[in-house]
């Protein structure tokens, strides 16, 4: 058997799960690691400016590839400077795993240069932690690692590394277990059969069946037989913010998204619903609001891999623990075999009224429909419409990531996702300056794509040091900045809750010329400030004159718009503000 | 409502910090605990009593579940049950007090286990109300000092709790 150090068998044990790529920041406990990456080929390194892009490349990464992304980083600072990136993926369940350097075993406890307890910092916000006691267990460890973060409910998995563990000087025989199996985690694999029957069972009954789907469905790769059930019973489908894309936006039967700035049919329908049909989805409060007054009159089956998010704010009638996918394959095959015996189950005209209830609300306002934010006549540009000059430019095919704030719920709003995994953003933790590290990690799985980031001109110098690895890596993407010179949603609640109280959510002029600090970088800086020229723009970042450099657009957008539709706090899903002066 | 929640846990450094952070970070309350390995090695057995109606405890179990170290999860406050705490009192005992306190401590079967000439130390087992009603039997001014090991639990009959 071949004999290596820890550090060693640490990389080749990447190797053998097939990564691609390590986000990392060296440093003096993971050195050892760090001579065990430069004598290989088949990882390659990405030399990040801050750990937190590192976690954030990892976590894109995965979001869009479905295998688990990495990040090494050094103990002390460069562990602490993981924790946000950590705790991002841990809130929307994103396979991840962070190796973290520790000082060498004699000196934990010690208070030693550069030590911190990275297993107990970041204790809450992982799926599970290892530190490794020595180079004989690196590769079974590193198996545990991968085999937790993917399984089951995805998740960030930490592996703490003390620097003896990989000594060069010390060699151990390496093998690399083709499987692990842990005595007290077995994550469910299909769902409960005579669930199954019981959910067909109300489906069949449902007058107003909406169907409510969340990024477990894009985690767990359901979106075609979500397709199929909404086909087959003509339902109603909205997503979450996190599950964008899992059904065809631009499909009549797709409402738009629902909660705090969801669209109003999805809000409605959802709120006159008898039955809502959850899959992986949360019910967080910024879909519930009140959960009190949320949905009164409807029943709920709720899929989920994870037994702990069912009937965890809102009681379930039908809880079904397994995988998205195999559930709803099994569920179509019942429902089938029930419309094979008794096709009269399928109550058509229900199914019309409630449509046609639906079709009023969508009358009533729609993102499509709604007139307010064009920019017709106007002489400064809507947010809004930077979205949708972006949806034109890329022909709804990008993979877009974004940042958080007003930005973020524009794009959600008006960027149509047709395929699941295109939609990349910080849903659970609303974590400022994910967006330009997401786009990288995109970029490097598909270098191919066209990769755009959505961001304010917050969010983006949140890391936006990491223009600088974009130019190492020559990695094109296109930042569209939306820029309406302050923290754009902290105003918007300072207007609508503190009346116009801006406490600490404006910048007094001291915002950087955004296009010179592209180009300084040696990237290319674009603004526009007038509504006529913004498609010609858009267009420009896209052009093939452009396709292989990194795009800085800046938009001068209206400092005063709001997001809407805007829910009232502590209210239904129903209670909507519209616009400055509507409510629902 | 007081719930007796028994674990079964992998006998790891780091496992029972898991639990506890879990009830600290979701905002669960920890009324008692104890915890020691069991008969295998590999397994500790924590049991730990909390207050909350059927809602939270299902979450507190389902959460305790979703712990990769948590081997089983059991309320044994959900059927038949046994439960024991420990307690060792120390006791100012002089003049009177010496003949009051060795009544007391009969009558609650409970043993004096160490003496001076100015106090006495008590140990008492059973349920937690009986601790509860034998401090207050002694009164609170010739109370020294209380420890108490939390409660353990087991559910009666053949039912075992196993990995």
């Amino acid at each position: 058997m071949e004999l290596l150090s820890g550090g060693e068998a640490l990389i080749r044990a990447l190797q053998d799960e097939g990564v691609e790529y390590i986000f990392g920041y060296p440093g003096g406990a993971a050195l050892h690691i760090y001579d065990a990456i430069f004598q290989q080929q088949a990882v390659e390194h990405v030399l990040v400016r801050h750990e937190q892009a590192a976690t954030h490349m990892a976590d894109a990464y995965a979001r869009v590839t479905g295998k688990p992304g990495v990040a090494l980083v050094t103990s002390g600072p460069g562990a602490t400077n993981a924790v946000t990136g950590l705790a991002t993926a841990f809130m929307d369940s994103i396979p991840m795993v962070v190796i973290s350097g520790q000082v060498q075993s004699d000196l934990i406890g010690t208070d030693s240069f550069q030590e911190t307890d990275m297993v107990g910092i970041s204790r809450p916000v992982v799926k599970h932690s290892f530190m490794v006691k020595s180079a004989e267990e690196m590769a079974e460890v590193v198996k545990k690692a991968f085999y937790i973060a993917s399984s089951g409910r995805p998740g960030p998995v930490v592996i703490d590394v003390p620097k003896d563990t990989t000594d060069p000087g010390y060699r151990v025989p390496y093998h690399y277990p083709e499987s692990v199996s842990l005595r007290s985690y077995n994550p469910a694999t299909r769902g409960h059969p005579r669930q199954i029957r019981k959910a067909v069972d109300l489906l069949l009954a449902a007058k107003r069946p909406i169907i409510y789907s969340g990024g477990g469905v894009i985690q767990g790769n359901a979106s075609e037989p979500l397709i199929a059930l909404a086909k087959r019973l003509n339902l109603p489908v909205t997503n979450t913010l996190m599950g964008l894309g899992a059904y065809p936006s631009t499909d009549p039967q797709f409402l738009g998204m629902l909660g705090m700035h969801g669209s109003y049919p999805a809000n409605m329908a959802m709120h006159h619903s008898d039955l809502i049909f959850a899959v992986g989805a949360r019910f967080d409060d910024r879909v519930t609001n009140d959960p009190k007054k949320f949905c009164p009159d409807a029943k709920v089956i709720h899929i989920d891999v994870d037994p702990a998010s069912i009937s965890k704010i809102i009681p379930t009638e039908v809880p079904i623990v397994g995988p998205a996918l195999n559930v709803l394959t099994e569920l179509l095959t019942v429902l089938e075999d029930r419309l094979l015996e008794a096709p009269e189950l399928l109550d058509r005209q229900a199914r019309e009224a409630w449509w046609a209830q639906i079709e009023g609300w969508r009358r009533h306002s729609d993102f499509d429909h709604d007139q307010r934010h064009r920019n017709e006549a106007e002489a400064i540009i809507k947010p809004q419409t930077v979205v949708q000059a972006l949806y034109r430019a890329t022909g709804g095919d990008a993979y877009i990531t974004s940042d958080v704030g007003q930005h973020q719920m524009f794009a959600a709003q008006y960027y149509r996702f047709d395929a699941p995994r295109r939609w990349v953003n910080s849903g659970g933790l609303g974590t400022m300056g994910y967006g330009l590290p997401a786009a990288m990690g995109v970029k490097l799985a598909f270098p191919e794509a066209v990769v755009a980031c959505v961001t304010g001109e917050g969010s983006i110098q949140m890391n936006i040091q990491e223009l600088s690895t974009c130019r190492q890596y020559g990695l094109p993407i296109k930042i569209i900045n939306v820029n309406n010179q302050a923290l754009g949603m902290v105003r918007q609640w300072q207007d609508m809750q503190y009346a116009g109280r801006h406490s600490g959510s404006v910048y007094q002029d001291s915002l950087p010329d955004f296009v010179a600090l592209a180009e300084s970088y040696g990237h290319v800086g674009l603004r526009v400030t007038d509504p006529a020229k913004l498609d010609e723009t858009m267009a420009e970042v896209f052009s093939p004159a452009l396709r292989d450099r990194l795009v800085f657009l800046d938009v001068a957008v209206d400092q005063n718009e709001h997001v809407y539709p805007m829910w009232v706090r502590g209210g239904a899903l129903c209670d909507m503000v519209l616009s400055k002066t509507e409510r629902s | 409502m007081r719930r007796i929640i028994s674990v079964l846990l992998e006998n790891e450094a780091g496992a029972l910090s898991r639990v506890v952070g879990l009830f600290a970070q979701r905002n669960y309350n920890i009324e008692s605990l104890t915890v020691a390995p069991t008969e295998d090695a590999t397994l500790s057995r924590l049991t730990l009593t909390t207050l909350g109606d059927d809602q939270k405890i299902e979450q507190i179990t389902k959460q305790l579940n979703k712990l990769i170290e948590v081997v089983k999860v059991v309320d044994l406050t959900e059927g038949e049950h046994v439960e024991r705490e420990l307690m060792l009192v120390k006791l100012r005992a002089v003049g009177a007090q010496r003949a009051e306190i060795k009544r007391t401590a009969d009558i609650f079967r409970g043993q004096i286990v160490d003496a001076t000439d100015a106090a006495y130390t008590v140990q008492i087992v059973g349920v937690s109300s009986k601790l509860d009603a034998f401090l207050r039997a002694v009164g609170e001014l010739s109370i020294l000092e209380v420890v108490r090991s939390g409660v353990s639990g087991l559910a009666r009959g053949e039912k075992v709790v196993s990995a």
